[in-house]
């Protein structure tokens, strides 16, 4: 550690901190365009320049490692008059088109301008003009804004892992692009706009869509993976504008995935806004009673064990409780919330879920991946896996189809069960202290899904990945409901029948939850469907009765992460038309037939939730620990059978019934579809 | 200039030649820090080009050869290939007469250098290639030898002592497809005073 007196404060940092580190430990503020706390360091910017005693001149201070006794200045007239030099200089060439320019309100060169900037411009050439590049659907530039601060350079190449942008040419001439024409290949491009201090790189679906000062902002959580990025949703009247990202160091860190940021205008198309009933084999438009009604008269008719219920992937907690409380008054123990056909053991928690913990990668030292694209399937844990790897020392193996470019280097052991066993790669994680297994929930979906997982379990058990302190095992999920219905135990119950059967002709009335997962020409023809749900995807065509539930920007609801972290979204917008929020629907209904749910309010489902899993207990915190049972899951490890895996997300920005009705999305799967993935292979 | 607007060709190998010389760079760097030889390689394919196509320039498909070979991302042979001048992005002429425009070479008349190259080489201006696609004239800063000045680099010989009759006569002989021998065009050995040594005489005696 490092005593350092800033401006008459003295604070202790450790040694090899920068100066500006040292700075903002004693609270002073300190401007900065390049410097980015999860970046490299660039200097480039120089707006960081502080006053170090006995230096000769002002330092930046984000590149100057701070020594014992050092006294920093922050606010003299020599900092001062050198920072407005720099911002004179950086000015130089910025377009002064701050009132058409969507960072406006938020953009960190205007802010800085405003408190270190001089009144006025002494240059009176020409500026230079860049002319804009065409990185893809999702980001808009304005390259003449660019002050070549680098952030976008260093996030491609560090945290995306895609180093595809790059400053060319030289002095006045240099420009920040990828040379060659190209739209950016990264799942975490957004991160982009979020991080560019000026207005060069902003999004391009919300270009001239509105200010920053006139949007409600809601903070929320991100469902379209199981990462559970944490979000902000802005809004303005029904609509929402954008979403971006909320630091949770535990989960997302700063970053989100394109698919969660843009995805959202698929929120206002295709949207179930009213009830419908199907008459005469027709759907026409009905009233909530009307609705009700129907599905009571059907479900009357028959005994519990021929009813039977799906939860989705997109199913909030709350609704998936009220559904299998509403199932089990009716006597049924058929609960599915595998729509997927993924063979998961509930029988232990720690053999469903992310249990390093996604923060935990960065400890581990060693990484065998099984039958899964983390980078597709959840873009932000990736770059926490790349996090870990670019640290140094982590040999990651991969069991999966050949050509992933997984933004590291993997080595590939093989694309079928059979390279499990008896692989090198085993010696390697057995010699790790803290080595981990992440599994793919789509390797579970195969037919021998239940053997993938007691196989791995296997593995893992065999490479000390399960220890007293360390449990190295993780099964990776899709979405953010999927986990909250398993903590729910929205499985078969005693004599229950799973999906299959239930689609085999085991029950007459099947209610499906936001259930998209599989092929609505699976369901029997004489099954009798209610599909609740928010987006006019196959599925609701082939319902007999459809009620429109919200979003995920819609309601106020729980959800679990892939760690079986417990986290609120907020309700942003209200949902459209009659749609009303999920658990109500089932609560309402519940009461119709006289089978009331005992709880009618949020807190009361809540505390129902807490009842039902510890999860919901505490929301926000994961329970991490060892591993005190070594003992695995059900499936035969032996029952393999020597397919090679599929990997379940073919085209990542349209896996999911909001994405699918997204036109941006539509048009990022069309430049990154899989035809595109075949030929960079 | 962010994208090429010329023609591009498809692809792009190291001849034979090439490759004997890139084995001897390589090997110059400790393994796994190979990308550090980018710029030779650079020059080996704009020297490969100007051999094989009689334009020395690097194409794009060049640079990806040589990204791939090093095990870089292609952007990053880009960001180097732009920022130095001495690789031309677009195609030349045959020769490249790069005319040294800095101080020194500016009051020894690097002026009429640079009218000579316009008049016999038929080149417009700075930049400019000539409509017969022999030359191509860039201006350049300083290139060290101004005590020889005003400097014509022609390719990678210099041509010392310069003045306008001399640099024609050069570029004469260049169109007629001969090479005189670089250095003084006065006449004068290396960079001795311009008439005659006038210290260490006789030092080679002793």
């Amino acid at each position: 550690m490092a005593k350092v007196t800033v401006d008459g404060i003295e604070v202790e940092v450790p040694n090899g901190a920068s100066v500006l580190q040292a700075c903002e430990a004693a609270g002073k503020e300190v401007p900065r365009f390049c410097y980015h706390e999860r970046l490299s360091v660039a200097g480039n910017c120089r707006m960081c320049l502080v006053e170090v005693e006995k230096a000769p001149k002002p330092v930046a201070s984000c590149a100057y490692p701070v020594a014992e006794g050092m006294k920093v200045f922050t606010d003299t007239p020599v900092v001062r008059n050198a920072r407005r030099g720099v911002m004179e200089f950086l000015l130089i060439n910025h377009p002064l088109d701050c009132p058409i320019c969507d960072q406006g309100g938020e953009c960190d060169l205007q802010d800085q301008a405003y408190a270190y900037g001089s009144d006025m411009s002494r240059f009176l050439e020409a500026k230079r003009a860049v002319k804009d590049k065409d990185i893809g659907p999702l980001i808009k530039t304005v390259m003449t804004r660019c002050i070549q601060c680098t952030r976008c350079v260093r996030f491609a190449a560090e945290v995306a892992g895609t180093p595809e942008l790059g400053g060319t040419n030289r002095g006045e001439n240099m420009e920040i692009g990828t040379y060659v024409e190209k739209a950016l290949t990264s799942e975490l491009s957004g991160n982009l706009i979020d991080i560019c201090p000026v207005g060069a790189l902003t999004s391009r679906p919300y270009a001239y869509v509105s200010r920053p000062w006139e949007l409600k902002k809601t903070d929320s959580i991100d469902v379209l993976d199981a990462v559970g990025a944490n979000i902000r949703v802005d809004a303005r009247g029904p609509e929402v504008l954008r979403i971006i990202p909320r630091i949770n160091e535990a989960v997302n860190e700063e970053w989100m995935a394109d698919r969660g940021r843009f995805s959202f205008d698929g929120l206002k198309r295709r949207r179930l806004d009213r009830p419908w009933v199907r008459k005469d084999g027709k759907l026409h438009a009905a009233t909530w009673p009307e609705a009700f009604a129907a599905i009571a008269t059907k479900l009357s008719s028959l005994p519990g064990d021929r009813i039977g219920a799906v939860a989705g992937a997109l199913a909030d907690a709350e609704s998936t409780l009220a559904l299998k409380d509403l199932m089990a008054a009716y006597g049924s123990a058929n609960l599915d919330c595998c729509d997927d056909f993924a063979a998961i053991d509930t029988s232990r928690p720690d053999f469903y879920r992310f249990n390093t913990t996604i923060a935990g990668i960065e400890e581990a030292d060693a990484l065998l991946i099984v039958g899964c694209d983390p980078r597709k399937e959840a873009p932000v844990l990736n770059a926490r896996i790349r996090k870990r790897w670019t640290a140094g020392k982590f040999p990651v193996g991969f069991v999966g189809p050949r050509g992933v470019d997984l933004t590291y280097p993997v080595q590939h052991l093989g694309d079928s069960p059979a390279a499990l066993a008896g692989s090198a790669f085993l010696e390697t994680l057995k010699a790790a202290q803290k080595p981990m297994l992440i599994l793919g929930r789509g390797a579970l979906q195969r037919p021998d899904g239940a053997a993938v997982l007691a196989a791995a379990w296997k593995i893992a058990a065999e490479t000390g990945m399960l220890k007293p302190d360390w449990h190295g095992f993780n099964l990776l999920h899709h979405f953010g409901g999927q986990v909250g219905a398993l903590e729910l135990g929205f499985v078969p119950g005693t004599n229950g029948k799973g999906l299959n059967a239930m689609l085999t002709g085991g029950v007459d009335a099947l209610w499906l939850l936001n259930a998209d997962g599989f092929d609505p020409a699976r369901i029997p023809a004489g099954t009798f469907v209610v599909y609740q749900g928010h987006h006019g995807d196959e599925m609701a065509a082939r319902a007999d009765v459809i009620l429109p539930g919200a979003a995920y920007t819609e309601k106020d609801a729980t959800w679990v992460n892939t760690e079986g972290r417990a986290q609120r979204g907020r309700l942003a917008i209200f949902p459209p038309g009659e749609a009303r929020e999920d658990w109500r629907i089932i609560r309402a209904y519940s009461e119709g037939v006289g089978k009331a749910l005992p709880y009618d309010d949020a807190n009361a489902i809540r505390a129902r939730l807490a009842q039902a899993s510890p999860v919901f207990a505490r929301v926000g915190e994961v329970a991490r620990g060892g591993c005190a049972n070594p003992t695995g899951p059900a499936g035969d490890a032996a029952a393999l059978n020597n397919v090679p895996f599929a990997l379940p997300i073919a085209v990542y920005h349209q896996a999911d019934v909001i994405s699918r009705a997204s036109e941006v999305m539509a048009q990022c799967a069309a430049i990154y579809g899989p035809q595109q993935a075949l030929a960079a292979e | 200039m962010s994208a090429p607007a010329h023609e591009e060709p498809a692809s792009f190998a190291f001849d034979a030649e090439s490759e004997a010389k890139i084995a001897t760079i390589i090997r110059r760097y400790p393994e796994g820090k190979q990308a550090s030889a980018v710029i030779p390689l650079l020059y080996v394919a704009q020297k490969q080009m100007g051999r094989l196509t009689g334009s020395a320039w690097v194409p794009r498909v060049a640079m990806d050869v040589i990204a791939e070979r090093l095990s870089m991302p292609p952007i990053r042979v880009y960001e180097v290939a732009t920022f130095y001048f001495m690789f031309n992005m677009k195609p030349i002429g045959r020769f490249h007469l790069q005319v040294c425009g800095t101080t020194p070479c500016m009051l020894r008349g690097s002026d009429e250098v640079m009218r000579a190259c316009k008049d016999a080489g038929g080149v417009a201006g700075p930049g400019e290639t000539s409509e017969d696609g022999l030359f191509t004239m860039t201006e350049v800063e300083c290139l060290g030898a101004c005590v020889n000045a005003p400097i014509l680099q022609v390719d990678d010989d210099y041509y010392e002592d310069l003045d306008y009759e001399s640099t024609v006569k050069l570029i004469e002989a260049l169109k007629r497809g001969e090479r005189p021998a670089p250095g003084s065009a006065i006449g004068r050995r290396s960079s001795e005073a311009a008439g005659g040594a006038t210290a260490l005489k006789g030092a080679e005696q002793d």
